[in-house]
C-alpha cells in the first residue's frame, strides 16, 4: 500500500526527520491561507500516487499567496496519468545547496533490508542505478541487529557529506530505519534529502510503501489507503477477499489460486484470446463469494465470454457450482460461460450444473480454446 | 526414497485446534500421514481426531513426548513468525508453513534467525509437501497423483495441482512434490531442492513451476546447467501479467523490468531446459 507524500512526511516527522513546514489542502482558498501563514514563497505539490508529478506540471513554486492560489486551482483540476488530484501539499519553499537520495527497501535477493544512499539526489534513483551505478552505495542491514552506527557513518562518507552534518544525518537515517520497522514498510525513501541555505538537512519529498500483509497490526495505517489508484472493481473485490486485476481483453476469468489464475490468462493468450481480468477467489471460497466474483467480472461490459477454471483442493467444486447457479439466475447472464471443475467434489459440482446451459471441458487446453472461440462470437 | 518427507516422518501440527488446522489434519490423517501430536497453547491435554492425537501447550513438550521430527504450521499470519521460532527452538529439522499473509519483515527476521540453525523451512504461503503413497504434510490433495519418478517443485498451489493432475492423466507418477510458496521472502528455494532431487535415487526427472517476480528461476537455471544431470522441464506462469501489479501472490510482481516471465523463459531455455507453453504440455516434454 503506497502512502501519499504528505502522509509519509507526517510519519517521518514523528521519527524526528526534519521536513519543511507545510499543510495539506483540498481547495485553492485554503492554499492561499496556508501560503500566507508560511510567508508567501511556497511549493504547491499535487498528492497523487504516480511518479513524474513535476514533469506533468503537478508541482509548482509560487512566489506569493495569490500565485499559490492560482497554481492550486490549476493543479486541483488536473489528472496526472489518469488519477485526479484531490489534494495538494503546501510546503514552505526551501533554498537548496545540495541534494541526496536515501532510502531503505526490502532486498528480495539478499532477503534483508538495504540502505541505499546517493549523492545524486532528486533524480530517479533507478535511472541513476543504470547510468551511474558507482554513484549509489548499498548497505545491507541485519534485521535482528538493526542499523549500526558505523553503517550510518559509512553512508555519510559514501555520499561525501560534509563532516559537520554527520551527526544530524545519522539522526535522519536512524529515524528512517525506525519508521521503516515500526510501519512494516517495504520502502521508506527520502528523495531528495537536501542541505538548505542555513546548512541544515531537510527531507523535501517522502515516499512510504506499507506491506499489505502487515495491516493487521497497523489499523491506523489501513485508513490511509488511496482509493483513486485502484479500479472500483478491484476495491469491490477486496471487500469479498477476492483478488481482482483489470486487464484489456474480453474473456472474463474466475480461478482459484494466483498461479493458476496467471496460467489461465496465459493459456487464453496462447490460443489467440485475451483475458479481461485476473481473478483469484482464494482457497475455500463460498458460493456467495463465487456469485460476487461473477458480478464483478460482468461489471466490465467488454466481456464476451467467461472462463471459470477451478481446481478444487480446499475449494469444493459443488460450492463453486452453487455460486455459479446463484449468480446466473440472479443476473440472468446471457454471456456464454465455459466451466471447468476438477478436484474436490467434482462429480457433485458437475451434477449441480448439468441442467444449466454451460459449456464444460475436461482439459485446460480444450476449455481455453472454447472460451476463446466463444469470445469471438462462434457458437460452442 | 523421496526427499524431505517419507512414511516414517513424525509430524506435529501447530495450530491443530483451529478450523484450517483441524480440517487438514483430518485430511493428512486419512492419507496415513504419521501425525503424532498437535500444539495449541492453552489446550494442552485435549485430544483431537476422535481421541487419536494428543494436544500439547508447547512445541518443546510435544517433541519431548512424541519425538516429532517435522512440523506443519496452520496458525494465523500474526502468530506465524512466533510459531516458526518455537519450532526452530525445539530443533525440529523440517518446518512447513502453510499460512498465507505473513508480513515480509517477520520473514526477514525469521530467515536471519535461521542462518545458524539446523531447521529447514518450507513456505510460508505454500501448499506443503506430498510424497505420494507415503505422507502428506500440508494441503496438496492426495488423490491427484501417485508414486513415481518425477520430482515436482513449485511456487504455486492450485497450479501445482493442475500439473500433478496432468501428469496423472499421462500416467506419470511423482517421487515428491514440494510447494515452496508464493512469498518474496521464504524458506527453502528451488536450488536447494534441485540439489536434493539430483541426489535422490527415486527421482529420474524434475518439473519446476515458476512464476513472475524475483530471480529464483534464473538462479535455478544457472544451477541446473552446472550441477543437475537429470532432465528438467519448466513452466513459468505470468507471460500476460502487467508490470507493477501484484498478481495474487505477494512475490508475483514484475518490478521495473525485473522478474518478467519472458526473461525467465529465455534464461531457462538458454540453459538447455525445456519450457512448456501451458501446464498440460509438461508430460509430453518429459523424458
Amino acid at each position: 500500500m503506497k502512502l501519499q507524500e504528505y502522509q509519509s512526511k507526517q510519519i517521518f516527522a514523528r521519527y524526528g526527520i526534519p521536513i519543511p513546514k507545510g499543510r495539506i489542502a483540498g481547495t485553492s482558498s485554503e492554499v492561499k491561507l496556508i501560503a500566507e501563514e508560511l510567508g508567501g514563497r511556497v511549493v504547491v505539490k499535487s498528492q497523487v500516487l504516480v511518479g513524474g508529478r513535476g514533469k506533468a506540471g503537478g508541482i509548482r513554486l509560487a512566489k506569493t499567496p495569490e500565485e499559490a492560489q492560482e497554481f492550486a486551482t490549476a493543479i486541483l483540476g488536473m489528472e496526472i496519468k489518469g488519477l485526479p488530484v484531490r489534494k495538494v501539499l503546501v510546503d514552505e519553499a526551501v533554498s537548496i545547496t545540495k541534494e541526496f537520495y536515501i532510502g531503505i527497501v526490502n532486498d528480495r535477493v539478499h532477503q534483508m533490508p538495504v540502505l541505499i544512499a546517493s549523492g545524486a539526489g532528486g533524480m530517479d534513483i533507478e535511472e541513476v542505478a543504470q547510468k551511474n551505478p558507482e554513484k549509489i552505495i548499498r548497505i545491507h542491514i541485519d534485521p535482528l541487529l538493526g542499523l549500526c552506527d558505523f553503517q550510518m557513518r559509512n553512508a555519510a562518507i559514501g555520499i561525501d557529506l560534509p563532516r559537520g552534518l554527520w551527526k544530524s544525518f545519522i539522526e535522519v537515517i536512524k529515524g528512517l530505519w525506525k519508521a521503516y520497522v515500526d510501519c512494516d514498510a517495504t520502502l521508506a525513501e527520502i528523495n531528495p534529502l537536501v542541505i538548505n541555505s542555513e546548512n541544515h538537512l531537510v527531507a523535501l519529498d517522502a515516499k512510504v510503501i506499507i506491506d499489505d500483509n502487515s495491516l493487521f497490526r497497523h489499523s491506523d495505517l489501513g485508513d490511509l489507503r488511496d482509493m483513486d489508484s485502484d479500479e472500483p472493481a478491484e476495491i469491490e473485490a477486496r471487500k469479498f477477499g477476492v483478488t481482482f486485476i483489470k486487464m484489456n481483453g474480453n474473456i472474463g476469468c474466475m480461478v482459484n489460486g494466483a498461479g493458476l489464475a496467471m496460467a489461465t490468462m496465459d493459456i487464453l493468450n496462447l490460443f489467440g484470446g485475451e483475458a479481461a481480468n485476473f481473478l483469484d477467489i482464494g482457497g475455500g471460497a463460498t458460493s456467495e463469494k463465487v456469485a460476487a466474483s461473477l458480478k464483478i467480472i460482468l461489471s466490465d461490459h467488454k466481456v464476451k465470454s467467461i472462463f471459470i477454471n477451478i481446481f478444487g483442493g480446499i475449494t469444493r467444486c459443488d460450492e463453486v457450482a452453487k455460486g455459479i447457479l446463484l449468480a446466473s439466475n440472479d443476473l440472468k447472464i446471457k454471456i456464454p460461460m465455459v466451466v471447468r471443475l476438477i478436484g474436490t467434489n467434482q462429480a457433485e459440482g458437475q451434477q449441480i450444473l448439468q441442467n444449466a446451459n454451460f459449456t464444460s471441458a475436461d482439459t485446460l487446453a480444450q476449455a481455453a480454446q472454447l472460451a476463446v472461440s466463444l469470445a469471438k462470437g462462434k457458437k460452442s | 526414497m523421496s526427499i524431505l518427507a517419507h512414511k516414517n516422518t513424525k509430524l506435529l501440527v501447530q495450530g491443530i485446534t483451529g478450523n484450517e488446522g483441524l480440517f487438514h489434519s483430518q485430511q493428512m490423517f486419512q492419507y496415513k500421514t504419521n501425525i503424532v501430536a498437535g500444539v495449541s497453547p492453552g489446550k494442552g491435554g485435549e485430544w483431537v481426531l476422535d481421541g487419536k492425537i494428543p494436544v500439547f501447550d508447547s512445541v518443546r513438550s510435544a517433541v519431548e513426548m512424541t519425538g516429532a521430527d517435522a512440523s506443519v504450521i496452520f496458525v494465523p499470519a500474526r502468530y506465524c513468525a512466533d510459531a516458526i521460532y518455537e519450532a526452530v527452538d525445539a530443533d525440529i529439522p523440517l518446518v512447513v508453513c502453510i499460512t498465507e499473509g505473513v508480513p515480509v519483515q517477520d520473514m526477514m527476521r525469521v530467515k536471519r534467525f535461521l542462518a545458524h540453525k539446523k531447521t529447514r523451512i518450507i513456505g510460508p504461503n505454500c501448499p506443503g509437501i506430498l510424497t505420494p503413497g507415503e505422507t502428506k504434510i500440508g494441503i496438496i490433495p492426495g488423490n491427484i497423483t501417485f508414486p513415481g519418478n518425477v520430482g515436482v517443485i513449485s511456487r504455486s498451489g492450485t497450479l501445482t495441482y493442475e500439473v500433478l493432475y496432468a501428469l496423472k492423466q499421462a500416467d506419470r507418477g511423482v517421487s515428491t512434490c514440494i510447494g515452496i510458496g508464493g512469498d518474496p521472502i521464504k524458506g527453502v528455494g528451488f536450488v536447494e531442492l534441485l540439489e536434493m532431487f539430483e541426489a535422490d535415487a527415486q527421482t529420474d526427472q524434475i518439473v519446476m513451476i515458476g512464476e513472475i517476480g524475483g530471480n529464483e528461476e534464473e538462479a535455478a537455471a544457472e544451477y541446473i546447467s552446472r550441477y543437475v544431470t537429470k532432465p528438467v522441464v519448466a513452466f513459468i506462469a505470468g507471460v500476460t501479467a502487467p508490470p507493477g501489479k501484484r498478481m495474487g501472490h505477494a512475490g508475483a510482481i514484475i518490478e521495473g523490468k525485473e522478474g518478467t516471465a519472458q526473461e525467465k523463459i529465455k534464461t531457462l531455455e538458454a540453459s538447455g531446459i525445456r519450457v512448456a507453453q501451458h501446464p498440460e504440455q509438461i508430460p509430453s516434454l518429459l523424458a
